[in-house]
């Protein structure tokens, strides 16, 4: 509470004293927020369902920014400045990096973690690091140990520009891409039948099964959406910032597993939540020439707060008091 | 499951055919197979193909009844080696066939002795030794010692994650607190800067500067007017050691009460944000303190050595400093320093052992396995949890310290970028696979994972490039994840998952066998981690007590102290 307070006091110090550097770093981090929410959404899906930190989902999002680079470039031939059909190309990539990455995501799921359903509960954690190596190591060979660019395409003229404030449209398309797909997700897990055997599921797996829902083809699904997000997020991300590398998606995803920490594991609205706070702490600790640490020690401040959060509120912003939570 | 039609148990089946057929046609087709394997590699490579016939021989002869056909086709296989092949193989296999004719309840004590006379006298006979199919050479000593450090570290997070059943994936911040800690008090790092004329700054000093600070206690080597914390190395390695522990239960104290992958997350965080100020210590949050000089790391260190007194009183044998000692020739073997490094860790592990086996059998290490077992049961029959987590904590700590410490004496260097987490995933994998909770198998795996770092993945990676073609090499990748696959497809119960199976072998083979997708030369140590991460993967998913299982721990994978899910109680215990 007291830190809490702390930044706000230094937050409004300096939002009153250079206004315009505020409301640009609050921006971008905005549509930071909204890349960490697609990939968090991942974490705490699984999580949910399965009570298992997937740490090779953050390289599932790094191999998606791989597969937006490869299929746009090279089998949709995209490049800077074609013009309108740049929308249509970018929309086919997405899907089509949405589908490869999911179903990644759920062929991990069933040679890594199935086999392990019954083993004690740190085995497939385990598991999950050895994969997430692996992967990265795939991304490794495939493009090599330098950072793989994308070509430019979101257009960079302004929004508005406000008193000094400008808004980039490449900024603001993230996270327009972005919400639908939030939204997409929501109804898909609160009002379908498919979301009902899912949230069943994440109850408790016997009573689902005795109801007749097929629990193994609900996780499977499950792995599915969420690599889908992380594909969406690997799309998104790898367009915006236009370099991905082998090694980004085990950072980021630790990045966005915090973001899922903070809103409340298994908790999607919270999920959201964490992520558009991780990424304005992020965008402020990096942008703004004040007393926080700065770029050099982004890292360190995400895992002061994931493990402050752990320590004193295991069950998150939103999350539920579990008799097991703490 | 278990609504539609019951699948087919391919395991079951296949293993019930296979034991059907006659004894005598099983080994039949066993020594048919291992003779095309050795006959195939033969083809490859002449040492590799006759090692693995060699391996191969002494499994039959183990299975030949002792006197007097076993013995002689010992003395033949000896005779043969001594006779043609590399003179060193011929004895090392007579002395593994010598060790076994002891008889059973002897062994317990003459196996570690025979293992630690071998060690000890290593440098000695490492240049005559024969060379390995694949990997090459034998490891020379300054690998040695990186050797024995990490598996002192392995023992000390078997500890915490084998004994207590704690994932520790930030064991890194262990060893770099050890490694600092050496760091800080046996180099100039704090000495400072004054002038020697009194009143002047540093920047208007006309003469040299000096250092500012001195603190001596017991160190060796040092040339008069060096600044900084010198203090005995010896005494440095248990303050390590102690000050790491206590640093441990810093940590352990408010995360200890949190749930296993919860504590795991946390001792990651942990385990990134120490080598960060690491990193970015040499200019602290922009005060200018610099605690840890950055990137550039901490360099040198003092040497270590036992003083002019210590060595004078024995004669020379204890050498004064490593590093300008060792005139004397043995066996026709100049020692060098890295030699005495090399048994100084000896000793150090010696240590390490007899400490980590004392704890497993004491009230604590019982507490320990209690609460890896069941922490409700165990709290229930009076286990003080924290304060029992908190030893687990603190002890895998020291030894991860004092090794850290011994390691950056060692290399007379720290820097911030040998600390990353692909390290604690590293000891961690030294851990999995040698069997989690049993010291003698982490012990292996981790002497064995070591050497492929610093050594065996290079050499094996030049042995596969000159060795092979790229076509050879991708049929051999091919093959590796075939029979993986197949493994699993046997074992698959689900209709649905055999379909993944399958697509999988599809993807397998015309990714390496149609599109030949790897080109050479590769170079393997780059793929250092991928390599582990598939480690970690086939042993959790084949043999997840790992290749030396405590008795105890392997129970535990198999039966799952988790709840067995209720539709497939049918299946509960086959459940691997």
């Amino acid at each position: 509470m007291i830190f809490v307070g702390l930044l706000a006091v230094l937050l409004i110090k300096e939002a009153t004293v250079s206004p315009s550097q505020f409301a640009q770093t609050t921006l971008i981090g905005l549509t930071n927020g909204a890349v960490y929410a697609l990939i968090a959404l991942g974490y705490t899906l699984v999580y949910g369902i399965l009570e298992l930190i997937n740490f090779a989902h953050g390289d599932v999002f790094m191999l998606g920014g791989m597969f937006a680079i490869t299929i746009g470039t090279h089998v949709f031939g995209l490049h800077h400045g074609q013009g309108p059909v740049t929308v249509l190309i970018v929309f086919a990539t997405l899907i089509l990096t949405m589908l490869a990455c999911g179903s990644i995501n759920a062929t991990i799921e069933f040679i890594a973690y199935r086999p392990l359903r019954g083993a004690p509960r740190l085995a497939p954690l385990i598991t999950a690091i050895g994969v997430s190596f692996i992967i990265q190591d795939v991304g490794l060979a495939w493009k090599g140990p330098n950072y793989v660019t994308a070509p430019d395409v979101f257009p960079h003229s302004n929004v508005f520009s406000v008193g000094g404030v400008d808004y980039q449209w490449n900024h603001l398309i993230v996270v327009i891409i972005t919400v639908p797909v939030l939204l997409a997700l929501l109804w898909l897990v609160q009002r379908t039948r498919q979301g009902k055997a899912m949230r069943a599921t994440a109850q408790d797996k016997d009573a689902a099964a005795i109801m007749g829902i097929n629990v193994n083809r609900t996780i499977s699904f499950t792995f599915l959406i969420a690599g889908a997000l992380a594909g969406a997020a690997g799309t998104l991300y790898s367009l915006w910032a236009t370099t991905v590398r082998f090694d980004q998606g085990f950072q980021l995803g630790l990045i966005a597993f915090t973001a899922a920490v903070i809103g409340g594991i298994g908790n999607l609205p919270g999920a959201v939540l964490g992520a558009v706070t991780i990424g304005l702490i992020q965008s402020w600790n990096e942008g703004l020439p004040w007393h926080m640490p700065g770029s050099d020690w982004t890292q360190s401040l995400v895992f002061s707060i994931l493990i402050l959060i752990l320590v004193f509120r295991p069950e998150g912003l939103l999350g539920e008091k579990t008799p097991e939570g703490g | 499951m278990g609504h539609t039609a019951e699948p087919v148990d391919l395991q079951g089946r296949l293993s019930a055919r296979w034991h059907e057929l006659p004894e005598l046609q099983r080994t039949g087709v066993v020594i048919a197979l291992e003779l095309v394997l050795a006959g195939l590699l033969l083809f490859i490579d002449k040492a590799l193909g006759f090692g693995v016939g060699a391996v191969v021989a002494v499994y039959w002869i183990y299975r030949l009844p002792p006197v007097p056909w076993r013995l002689a086709a010992q003395a033949v296989l000896v005779a043969l080696f001594l006779a043609l092949g590399p003179r060193s193989f011929g004895i090392l296999l007579a002395a593994a066939f010598a060790v076994f004719w002891i008889p059973e309840r002897r062994r317990s004590l003459v196996v570690p002795a025979v293992a630690i006379g071998a060690a000890i006298f290593y440098p000695f006979y490492q240049g005559h030794m024969f060379t390995i199919p694949v990997f090459g050479s034998w490891p020379d000593v300054a690998t040695g010692v990186v050797m024995l450090v990490f598996v002192m570290m392995a023992i000390g997070l078997n500890i915490v994650v084998g004994y207590a059943g704690l994932l520790d994936l930030g064991y890194v911040a262990f060893y770099a607190t050890g490694a600092y800690t050496a760091a800080f008090f046996t180099s100039q790092q704090f000495a400072g800067q004054k002038c020697p004329t009194p009143g002047v700054s540093v920047t208007n000093c006309t003469v040299a500067v000096v250092p500012r600070h001195k603190f001596d206690f017991g160190a060796i080597g040092l040339t008069p007017g060096t600044g900084g914390i010198h203090i005995s190395v010896w005494l440095l390695l248990l303050l390590s050691g102690v000050i790491t522990a206590v640093f441990g239960i810093v940590i352990g104290l408010p995360t200890l009460r949190l749930r296993g992958d919860y504590l795991a997350i946390v001792t990651l965080g942990f385990g990134e944000i120490l080598p960060q100020i690491a990193r970015n210590g040499d200019n602290l949050f922009g005060t200018g303190v610099n605690l840890t000089n950055g990137p550039n790391g901490i360099t040198p260190l003092d040497s270590i050595g036992f003083g002019n007194r210590l060595s004078d009183a024995t004669g020379g044998v204890l050498p004064s400093n490593f590093l300008t000692c060792c005139k004397a020739s043995h066996f026709g073997h100049q020692i060098q320093s890295t030699d005495i490094f090399f048994w100084v860790a000896i000793v150090l592990l010696l240590i390490t052992v007899f400490c980590s086996l004392r704890l497993q059998y004491s009230r604590l290490g019982r507490a320990w396995i209690a609460i890896r077992e069941d922490e409700t049961a165990a709290a229930a029959m009076g286990i003080p949890l924290m304060r029992t987590k908190t030893w687990a904590y603190a002890s895998g700590a020291f030894f991860g310290g004092v090794a850290g410490a011994y390691y950056a004496v060692f290399r007379s260097a720290t820097f911030p970028g040998d600390f990353f987490f692909n390290i604690s995933v590293f000891i961690l994998c030294m851990v999995i696979l040698g069997g989690m909770g049993n010291i003698w198998g982490v012990i292996i795996g981790a002497a064995f994972l070591a050497y492929l770092n610093q050594e065996g993945l290079a050499n094996t990676g030049s042995w596969l490039n000159t060795n092979l073609s790229a076509n050879s090499f991708n049929l051999l990748v091919a093959g590796i994840f075939l029979a993986l696959l197949l493994w699993l497809l046997v074992r698959a119960r689900e209709q649905m998952m055999r379909y993944v199976l399958v697509g999988l072998i599809v993807v397998d083979l015309v990714l390496f066998v149609g599109l030949r997708i790897i080109h050479l030369p590769i170079d393997v140590p780059l793929y250092a981690s991928g390599i582990y991460g598939l480690i970690i993967l086939i042993v959790m998913l084949l043999r997840p007590e790992g290749l030396i299982p405590s008795r105890r721990r392997a129970a535990e994978l198999h039966e799952g102290v988790h709840d067995e899910p209720l539709y497939d109680a049918v299946h509960a215990g086959a459940e691997a």
